[in-house]
């Protein structure tokens, strides 16, 4: 049974701050299929298209019957732990600073052995569910958890190390302005998160929602621009020791493409608000969460964006927001290695259009913007790196996967 | 006039005889701007972007790369901003006559009744009630509206609600009146806009505005510091950036005034 974990006390000034170390890096390319489930929380396996047999690890042939034809597939979890052991003076610096650390021996009902990570509360001869997490070195490793859900699961030690729960964190959400970024605020709150602090750029504008903001405990209205250089810098000297999660919250969505535009001052407010303001923020705070990944409880732990799904697939109706979009997505790609050696991830929340004034006109389905404040939260109770919210987005990104040519044509119109 | 007045005049500057009042807020990011509902063109903000400050980027200097709108920080409207001034000669700041840039002013202290009504507005019987105890407003001289709306925090000032903006201005008459009876230069305000907040809804829309720059005339607005001013006698220096067919721009304003 786990003890709950506490809320920490301030830090002792006199100690140094702990330094992120990273668990083993080196993956074999075919081992990456287990990276591209872990990011999206699913849980694969190779299995023959021969003769139907799962096989683990990553392997190029078939360990049966020497087929090259290995494909990655969901797999059943279920699984029991044959055998376990416990690390008490592991070599490698991640661990021996985590240790004890408890792995184990998993026979899967679906054939394979399975050496994992192991929650606390796995016994050995139980059943448990095999999961496949990002570690803080941003690579797939088995995780055992129990079968059914256990009191403070997720306070487990091993699985902290794998998630970024808000429990206890301090998060900043950049742009409260938005349906949005309210309801992240709630939804981070409700999660346990210590301290929201809400961005509010140029704050002499009155806003729906301000007085709500204003009235809840844990919730710190800042004024942040987050196109403004020196608004994000700011901030960041304020509170940027203190931001253990940032969720970027902006929102700047504007309908049109190249020829039906003149000139380029609303492209410039796009490249500005979600583009610009995506390097001020991550310059502003990406070097001290990068630096605090070990930093206890509340140590620096995520970092979100949300994007549209069209950064995959230009939407040529917004076909210049779809442009802003995909350069951020780029950008984000950047971060999560820059920020991998603190331990940090990069969450990317993939949405179709979202039930917002600027997608007014738009027929639904549309994603309603507290399911994209629930999906946030439970992205980082999971630890994952890349969400689909909506029926439109995981639709997309299925006919993206299908035929990128077909999508194209079809987006068109 | 002789060069030896002048001289007497940069003297008198150098010496505080005559002072020299800075109208002008700090052109910085966090200033309001005008808000238009957000399917229009919007003016950009004042980003300012650091090149380097003594550092990897360039060891020994620092400065920075700015950009804005027209139409941000205390700011400086041309005839070619309105619709109504677009056919005119010279209507924008970089052909207009550099002689303009320096007038007279007369200042209108309403900050009274700005105080009691967000949206007071300026009117003909008022300005007549001034020109009674200060004299008639000679031509070509700017009148300046004193609110002290340029005291407030940034939320009052923008003063923005569900309809719209409240903040004072001058009513259409008061607008027509002072370009044709008084054949004022421009007329400048502490508020974000020369018209007043509720003014796109008056007739016609944005007096201030289409008065002014249909009849050549010159707008100033975001002025601070008014209430150092005397009512008359103050001399304005107000000259836009060059900018090639430029609607207006941000630019430095100041008062001379005798010290005594």
């Amino acid at each position: 049974m786990i003890e709950p974990i506490k809320p920490p006390r301030r830090k002792n000034p006199l100690l140094r701050t702990r330094l992120p170390a990273s668990p083993p890096r080196p993956r074999s390319r075919m081992s990456h299929g287990f990276t591209r489930a872990a990011a999206e929380g699913r849980f694969m396996l190779q299995r023959c298209e021969a003769c139907g047999t799962f096989a683990y690890p990553a392997r190029e042939a078939c360990p049966s019957c020497l087929s090259a034809g290995l494909a990655f597939v969901d797999a059943p979890r279920r699984g029991v732990l044959l055998a376990e052991t416990t690390a008490r003076v592991p070599s490698d610096v991640y661990f021996r600073e985590r240790a004890p650390w408890r792995i184990g021996l998993i026979k899967m009902d679906c054939g394979p052995m399975i050496v994992a990570h192991l929650h606390a509360d796995c016994a050995e001869g139980a059943a448990v569910s095999m999961s496949l997490q990002l570690d803080k070195s941003g690579q797939a490793v088995a995780f055992a958890r129990p079968e059914r859900e256990t009191p403070n699961m997720a306070d487990d030690k091993q699985w902290r190390e794998m998630t970024a729960d808000p429990k206890f964190r301090r998060v900043l959400v950049t742009n409260g302005r938005s349906v949005i970024g309210q309801e992240a605020v709630t939804a981070l709150k409700a999660a346990g998160a210590k301290t929201v602090f809400v961005g509010i750029a140029e704050p002499w504008r009155p806003f729906a929602g301000e007085e709500r903001l204003r009235g809840q405990d844990g919730i710190e209205i800042v004024t942040l621009d987050a196109a403004d250089e020196k608004s994000a810098t700011d901030l960041a000297a304020d509170i940027g020791g203190k931001v253990d999660i940032l969720v970027n919250t902006t929102e700047y969505v504007r309908p049109g493409g190249l020829l039906d535009r003149r000139g380029t001052s609303i492209a410039r407010d796009e490249i500005d608000q979600a583009y610009l303001g995506f390097i001020n923020l991550a310059q502003a705070f990406g070097p001290a969460m990068r630096m605090r990944g070990a930093d206890g409880i509340n140590s620096s732990a995520a970092w979100v964006n949300i994007l549209s799904v069209y950064a995959l697939a230009n939407w040529p109706a917004f076909g210049a927001y779809s442009a802003s979009q995909a350069a951020c997505l780029s950008l984000s790609h950047c971060l999560r290695a820059e920020l991998r050696p603190g331990g940090v991830r990069v969450m990317n929340l993939f949405t179709g259009p979202v039930d917002t004034e600027w997608f007014q006109t738009v027929p639904p389905p549309k994603v309603a913007p507290r399911a994209i404040a629930q999906a946030i939260v439970s992205g980082l109770k999971d630890g994952l790196e890349e969400m689909y919210v909506g029926d439109i987005a995981e639709e997309i990104r299925q006919r993206l996967a299908a035929n990128p040519k077909a999508l194209e044509r079809e987006l068109d119109r | 006039m002789q060069s030896k007045s002048l001289l007497e005049l940069a003297s008198a500057i150098s010496s505080g005889a005559v002072r020299v009042v800075d109208l002008t807020f700090t052109l910085s990011p966090d200033f309001p701007v005008i808000v238009l509902p957000p399917e229009f063109g919007q003016a950009a903000p004042v980003r300012i972007q650091e090149i380097s400050r003594y550092d990897g980027r360039g060891p020994a200097w620092y400065w920075n790369n700015v950009t804005f709108g027209e139409h941000t920080g205390t700011h400086f409207d041309a005839p070619i901003h309105w619709f109504t001034g677009k056919n005119l000669p010279n209507n924008a700041v970089d052909t207009m006559p550099a002689k303009d840039m320096i007038a007279p002013a007369c200042v209108i202290d309403c900050s009274a009744q700005a105080a009691q009504d967000p949206d007071f507005l300026l009117t003909v019987p008022i300005v007549e009630a001034w020109e009674a105890r200060h004299g008639r407003i000679p031509e070509r001289n700017w009148v300046l509206l004193r609110t002290d709306w340029s005291k407030k925090g940034w939320r009052d000032y923008s003063n923005l609600g569900d309809d719209g903006a409240h903040t004072p201005g001058p009513n259409p008459a008061v607008m027509k009146w002072l370009v044709e009876e008084r054949g004022v230069i421009g007329f400048g305000t502490e508020t974000i806009g020369t018209d007043a907040g509720q003014a796109g809804h008056f007739e016609p829309p944005y007096p201030a505005h289409h008065f002014l720059h249909g009849a050549g005339r010159y707008g100033l607005q975001c002025l601070c510091n008014l209430d150092q001013l005397p009512a008359t006698g103050a001399v304005i220096v107000a000259s836009p950036l060059k900018i090639q067919n430029g609607s207006g721009s941000p630019l430095r304003v100041i008062a001379l005034m005798s010290s005594t």
